[in-house]
């Protein structure tokens, strides 16, 4: 829905009141057939909770583990899944896509 | 992502207002950039900022071409309003139109003075305002990125509606009614002095589906407004 990015930043304000760790993962970057277009957000707290999308599905767990990372250490981290990568081949990126997602800390 | 930055993203939403925030992809230090200002700790270069305040108005999000790329790279997030959706009139087709038009992405408000037809119990989930139309418009501003229909077939309440939208930057404005009555409703805005506007209107409202039922005359509704949005107004 378009309301997501909304309903994203309001979820990430509500976590971040509760005193929960947040991060924000955002798609800077795409080429071929990669199903989130560029600025698509996936918003995830410490429990692993998550709203939006940076894929069709098939890099979203990988990207839930780096936010716990990147949480953990307060830095930022900039991922690329493709074809070519072993890593997003594991995860599943089969959609012949590539992208980049940075994932950064929410304050 | 500082504190200020989310408040500063969350207000510009709320107040449906354009903004692009720009991140440096090595230490995520961001700057908003709108129209008019520059807010954050990251800095911008003149062509930089060039650069983003395109991106805010065609509403894309890319990297920036004039930053260097991977660490060093600069992306530019466009936040721009969502498409919103006014219904005049808490008639049986806004029943149907309301909710089909949230899950297409729009922000709804249903608008009726009437107590007995904005209720909560016919329109669970939906923004309602019992304001007369003109007051309610006059508080939620009508921009570019907003649609209009009068479905309500009550001149006291469609008339002061069309009175605001057709001078206004909506993209569309939709009219239910039959031949005859819409040929009175060009005459009533004719003699208000909007006899250029009044070419604006979609009368009949949606695309010819040849459904009749409240909820085939939303689909048509919905459809109309969706495709006037990414292709504008054929002629």
């Amino acid at each position: 829905m378009q309301t997501d990015t909304e309903s994203l930043f309001e979820t990430l304000c509500r976590w971040r009141a509760e005193g929960k760790s947040a991060a924000l993962a955002t798609v800077v970057s795409t080429w071929g057939s990669s199903p989130r277009p560029e600025g698509s957000h996936l918003a995830v707290d410490e429990a692993g909770h998550f709203v939006g999308s940076v894929s069709g599905g098939c890099i979203e767990g990988a990207v839930i583990d780096a936010a716990a990372q990147v949480m953990a250490s307060g830095r930022p981290q900039l991922l690329e899944f493709g074809v070519s990568d072993e890593q997003a081949w594991q995860v599943g990126l089969a959609c012949g896509g590539r992208v980049q997602v940075f994932v950064e800390p929410v304050e | 992502m500082k504190p200020a930055v989310l408040t500063r993203i969350v207000e510009a939403q709320n107040r449906r207002r354009a903004l692009v925030a720009v991140t440096r992809l090595g230490d995520g230090e961001q700057c908003l950039v709108d129209a008019e200002t520059i807010n954050g700790e990251l800095a911008l270069s003149p062509a930089q900022i060039t650069e983003a305040r395109d991106l805010l108005n065609s509403g894309r999000s890319a990297l920036l071409s004039s930053a260097l790329s991977g660490a060093e790279g600069l992306f530019a997030r466009a936040y721009v309003p969502s498409p919103r959706l006014l219904i005049v009139g808490a008639v049986h087709i806004a029943q149907a139109l309301a909710p089909m038009a949230a899950a297409a992405g729009f922000e709804v408000v249903v608008i009726d003075p009437r107590g007995a037809f904005a209720t909560a119990e016919r329109f669970p989930g939906v923004a309602l305002s019992d304001e007369w139309p003109d007051e309610t418009l006059a508080r939620l501003g009508l921009d570019e990125a907003t649609a209009l229909v009068a479905l309500s077939h009550d001149p006291k309440l469609d008339d002061p509606a069309l009175e605001l939208a057709l001078p206004s930057p909506v993209f569309y404005i939709g009219a239910l009614g039959s031949r005859r009555t819409h040929e009175k409703r060009l005459e009533r805005l004719r003699a208000a002095g909007l006899a250029e506007l009044t070419g604006r209107i979609h009368s009949p409202i949606g695309l010819d589906l040849g459904g009749r039922s409240p909820a085939e005359i939303a689909v048509a509704i919905l459809a109309e407004v969706i495709q006037v949005r990414y292709r504008g107004e054929r002629t």
